[in-house]
């Protein structure tokens, strides 16, 4: 039990929710993805404390930060599926693509 | 043995993760989900981190729960019963994520990472709790303040609209 292996637990659950947030075509699926990218944030934000800097809090305090933005980010998420679904009948990305570019 | 705890976990965390995109129905993705979450949970609380184990494991359980409600409301596929593709862009996202993993990984392994400063505290609760109640006050201000506009938005967004469309609704 390493920094290294602790961050590459961290990289690998960020990159499998990367694949997820690229690849669904439901949000809710979509979201599940940031979820599980976020959950990496948290387990290298847990790693950098205990093996970097475990004379502070500051790390134990970005955990706590991240953990919030995971709860919000759901709430948000599924707010504006619900609002998208009631105005226009819509859960999946390709029929939301109004900021298309 | 602590080495023994985390490979399993990490390997199970993992496995879970791609469990959430791999299983052909909404409701099981999630509970997959909840399993990485606790997985990793149990990480924190290896490395002394009891109190933010401990909101990870409660906090994401009562969170995939209500995940699992949106799931029966959204649902492409209730119970696996109709199997169906969910992807787009398989082989790019595929490639672009690996990509990550691999640069990510190589950087892991190749940054020169800072000696370790300080040991941990006897009670990292305790360190955590003086440091939000005190030099980290603003960021507990921050986040209660994000939560406050996050519930009053989300009820926006999620209600019907408002008086404005009360008669002209079709």
């Amino acid at each position: 039990m390493t920094l290294e292996t602790f961050l590459l637990l961290a990289a690998a659950l960020f990159c499998v929710g990367l694949f997820g947030a690229l690849s669904q075509q439901s949000i809710v699926m979509l979201m599940m993805g940031l979820e599980l990218m976020i959950n990496g944030v948290v387990a290298a934000g847990a790693g950098f404390w205990f093996w970097v800097s475990p004379g502070t809090a500051d790390g134990q305090v970005l955990v706590l930060v991240a953990i919030t933005v995971m709860a919000l980010e759901m709430a948000m998420g599924f707010a504006v599926v619900t609002a998208l679904f009631r105005a226009r009948d819509v859960d999946m990305t390709d029929d939301a693509g109004d900021l298309r570019g | 043995m602590e080495d023994v705890a985390f490979w399993v976990l990490a390997v199970a965390a993992v496995a879970s993760g791609v469990a959430v995109f791999v299983v052909d129905s909404m409701a099981r993705a999630t509970f997959a989900l909840l399993a990485s979450f606790l997985c990793v949970g149990a990480e924190l609380l290896l490395i002394d981190l009891h109190y933010l184990g401990v909101l990870v494991i409660l906090m994401m359980i009562m969170e995939m729960l209500v995940m699992a409600v949106f799931m029966v409301m959204y649902m492409m596929n209730p119970a696996g019963l109709m199997p169906m593709t969910m992807l787009h862009n398989t082989r790019g996202a595929l490639a672009i994520s690996g990509g990550a993993f691999v640069v990510l990984a190589a950087g892991i392994f190749t940054v020169p990472w800072p000696e370790r400063a300080g040991r941990p505290p006897r009670d990292p609760t305790l360190a955590l709790g003086e440091s939000v109640m005190g030099p980290k006050m603003l960021v507990m201000m921050v986040i209660g303040i994000a939560i406050l506009a996050t519930m009053i938005a989300t009820v926006v967004l999620a209600t019907h609209r408002g008086r404005y469309d009360r008669d002209g609704a079709p």
